[in-house]
C-alpha cells in the first residue's frame, strides 16, 4: 500500500453512541497523526472504552464516520482489522493455554509460516520477559505477566495502529514503567497509539496529544503543555540570596506571595514568553539580583478538575 | 464472505484450539459419557426386566431384548447431553476476553464458530463410542452388517452436527455461563418423549402425537433399523431432513448471535 497522504492514522467525525436513552458518546471528533500517541483522558463512564471499542471494530457507532489508516471503518472493516491491534481492559488471553500457545495461536491466525511463527513467538516471549513462564498455563500468571502477554499477542502481527484501553490499570509501579517504556519503543518505531487512561501523569508522560473526555464529549484537546495553559493558576517562582533583595523584589513586583523562610517570591504568570520578558524587564530596571527562577505551570490534575467540573472529583484517580 | 482458503485455515486453527482446550479440561468429555452410561445401566438393570416384558409387537423377553431396544435412545441422549457441554464451553469462551480479540482481527466470523462445532462433534463421537462399548458389555449386539453400521455412524455424526449448531446458539444467547448450562436441558429430556424407551403406541394420545412427530423419533427409528434390522420406512428421509433443517437454523441463529455486539461496558 502507498503512503497515506493525509498522514492521519485515525480520523473520526461526529461519533455518537447511545444505549437506550443513555448517551455514551455525544459527537466526538478525533484526529490522530501517524506515529504519535493520543491519550483519551477521562473519569470512569466518560466514554473512553466505548470510543476504543468503536474504533477497533468491536461495536458499531450510532452515527458519525471513521477512517483508520485510510480505510472506512464500516465498509472496509477487515482492511482496518488487518492494520490494528487492540489490548483491552480485561486480558484477552486464553487461560487454559500457556503463554507460548497463546502467541502461537495468534501467529496461526496471522498466517505466518511455521519457522517464521516460531521465531516471532520466541522473540516476543524474550522481549516481554516471559520466556521462563512460556510453558506454564496463563491461569498461573500474575496480573503484570498477563498484561505483558496480552500486549505481546497484540504485537505479533506488527499492527501499525494500536489501541490500548487503560493499559496500566491495576499494574504495580514497576510493571507500569515497563509498559510505558514499551509504548515509547513502539512509537519510536513509527506505530500510532491511541490509549485511554484516567491517570493524568500517564497522559502527560506518554501522549503527544490529549483529549479530555467527559460525559461523552471532548471538553478539551491539545498537547499536555497547551492543556496546562488553558487553566489559570500558573506562577513564576523567584529565589533570592538575602531578605533585603526579597524585600526590594516584593515592592517592585506587586501582587506576589513571599515566603520569608525560603527567601522566595511567587508571582502569578501564565508562563508565556511575553509576560516572562515583562517580568524580567521590571527586575532589571530595579537592579534586583535573582538567584533562581522557575516557571510553574498548573499540572494536569488542575486542568482536569477545572475542565470536567468539580461535581464528581471523587471519580478522578489522582496519584 | 472472506476468501475461502483463509476461512478453512482459520477454522482449522480454531479447531486445534478447541481440541487443545478439551484436552486441558478432560473431565467435561468424561461427564458427557458418564451420564448416558448411568442411564443405560439404570434402564437395563433396574427397569429392563419389566420394560422388556412389555415391549410387545413381537419383541418379547427381558433385559437383553430391552438393552437392544433402548440403545439408540441412549446414543441420542449422549448426543443431546454433549450439547450441554458445547453450550457451556461456548458461553465460557464468549465471556473471556479472547473472543473480543478475535472480533478485532481480520479472521472470518464463521471460523470461530466452526472450530467450536467441529471440536464438539468430535467430542460427542468420543462419548458415543464410550457409551457404545458399554452397551456391548451389557449385552447389546448389532445384528446388521458393516455397511449399516457405517450408515448409523454417519447418522449419529449428522445428528451431532445439527444438535451442536443448535447448542452453539444456546451458548451464545444468554449472557451468563449458568444460564447457558441450563438451556440445553430440554434436549436431554426429548429422547425420553420419543420411541427411544417405550414404543409410542403405549403412550396416551396427546403425548403419543408429540412422540411420533418430534425429530428424535425418526432418528431413533432409523438408528434402530440400521443396527437391529427393524423396518425404517420413511424415517430415514425424515431423520436427514430434520438434521439438515436444525443445522441450518442453528447455524444462521448462531451467526446472528455472534455478530451481536458484546454487552455494554461503559
Amino acid at each position: 500500500m502507498t503512503a497515506i497522504d493525509t498522514r492521519a492514522a485515525i480520523r473520526a467525525r461526529g461519533l455518537r453512541k447511545a444505549y437506550g436513552s443513555h448517551v455514551v458518546l455525544d459527537g466526538i471528533d478525533l484526529d490522530v497523526a501517524e506515529g504519535t500517541v493520543y491519550a483519551l483522558l477521562g473519569p470512569n463512564g466518560a466514554g473512553k472504552t466505548t470510543t476504543i471499542q468503536i474504533l477497533s471494530t468491536l461495536i458499531s457507532a450510532d452515527g458519525g464516520s471513521v477512517e483508520i489508516a485510510g480505510h472506512d471503518l464500516v465498509r472496509e472493516a477487515d482492511a482496518v482489522r488487518a492494520q490494528i491491534g487492540v489490548t483491552g481492559q480485561f486480558s484477552a488471553v486464553d487461560g487454559l493455554f500457556s503463554g507460548e500457545e497463546n502467541l502461537q495461536l495468534m501467529a496461526d491466525l496471522r498466517h505466518f509460516g511455521k519457522a517464521d511463527a516460531r521465531r516471532r513467538v520466541a522473540e516476543l516471549l524474550d522481549r516481554f520477559d516471559l520466556a521462563d513462564a512460556a510453558k506454564k498455563p496463563v491461569a498461573t500468571y500474575s496480573g503484570g505477566m498477563r498484561r505483558r502477554l496480552d500486549l505481546a499477542m497484540t504485537l505479533i502481527g506488527d499492527p501499525r495502529i494500536i489501541f490500548l484501553d487503560e493499559p496500566t490499570a491495576g499494574l504495580d509501579p514497576r510493571s507500569r514503567r515497563v509498559m510505558w517504556a514499551t509504548i515509547r519503543e513502539l512509537v519510536a518505531g513509527g506505530v500510532t497509539i491511541l490509549l485511554s487512561t484516567q491517570y493524568l501523569e500517564e497522559a502527560d508522560r506518554l501522549a503527544h496529544r490529549i483529549g479530555v473526555l467527559d460525559h461523552g464529549r471532548l471538553v478539551a484537546e491539545g498537547s499536555p503543555a497547551e492543556l496546562k495553559r488553558l487553566v489559570p493558576g500558573g506562577h513564576v517562582r523567584l529565589a533570592f540570596d538575602n531578605a533585603a533583595e526579597l524585600d526590594r523584589a516584593a515592592v517592585a513586583l506587586e501582587g506576589g506571595t513571599r515566603d520569608d523562610e525560603a527567601l522566595s517570591l511567587q508571582v502569578p504568570s501564565d508562563g508565556g514568553v511575553r509576560s516572562l520578558r515583562a517580568l524580567l524587564d521590571r527586575l532589571d530596571a530595579a537592579a534586583i539580583d535573582v538567584t533562581a527562577l522557575s516557571v510553574e505551570t498548573p499540572d494536569l490534575d488542575d486542568v482536569f478538575l477545572s475542565l470536567t467540573g468539580d461535581d464528581e472529583p471523587a471519580e478522578v484517580v489522582l496519584r | 464472505m472472506t476468501a475461502s482458503p483463509m476461512v478453512l485455515a482459520d477454522s482449522a486453527t480454531m479447531l486445534r484450539r478447541n481440541l487443545r482446550r478439551m484436552r486441558r479440561y478432560p473431565s467435561l468429555t468424561f461427564f458427557i459419557a458418564v451420564i448416558p452410561v448411568i442411564i443405560l445401566l439404570l434402564f437395563v438393570f433396574v427397569f429392563g426386566g419389566t420394560l422388556g416384558a412389555g415391549l410387545g409387537g413381537g419383541l418379547t423377553g427381558g433385559r437383553t431384548e430391552y438393552a437392544a431396544y433402548v440403545m439408540p435412545g441412549i446414543l441420542l441422549i449422549t448426543v443431546a447431553g454433549a450439547a450441554q457441554g458445547t453450550a457451556i464451553s461456548v458461553a465460557m469462551d464468549m465471556t473471556g476476553g479472547i473472543i473480543a480479540r478475535f472480533r478485532t482481527m481480520a479472521i472470518s466470523r464463521t471460523s470461530v464458530l466452526a472450530g467450536h462445532v467441529i471440536g464438539s462433534v468430535i467430542q460427542t463421537l468420543i462419548a458415543v463410542a464410550i457409551v457404545f462399548v458399554v452397551g456391548l458389555l451389557v449385552g447389546f449386539r448389532p445384528t446388521t452388517g458393516p455397511l449399516e453400521w457405517l450408515a448409523a455412524l454417519g447418522l449419529l455424526t449428522l445428528t451431532a452436527f445439527a444438535v451442536t449448531w443448535l447448542s452453539v446458539g444456546l451458548g451464545l444467547a444468554p449472557r451468563s455461563v449458568e444460564t447457558a448450562s441450563n438451556l440445553p436441558m430440554f434436549l436431554v429430556l426429548m429422547p425420553f418423549l420419543s420411541s427411544g424407551f417405550v414404543p409410542t403406541a403405549s403412550l396416551p394420545d396427546g403425548l403419543r402425537w408429540v412422540a411420533e412427530n418430534q425429530p428424535f423419533t425418526p432418528i431413533i427409528e432409523t438408528l434402530r433399523g440400521l443396527l437391529l434390522g427393524t423396518p425404517i420406512g420413511n424415517s430415514g428421509a425424515l431423520a436427514i431432513g430434520w438434521c439438515v433443517a436444525i443445522s441450518l437454523l442453528g447455524y444462521l441463529w448462531s451467526r446472528r448471535l455472534y455478530e451481536r455486539p458484546p454487552a455494554p461496558t461503559v
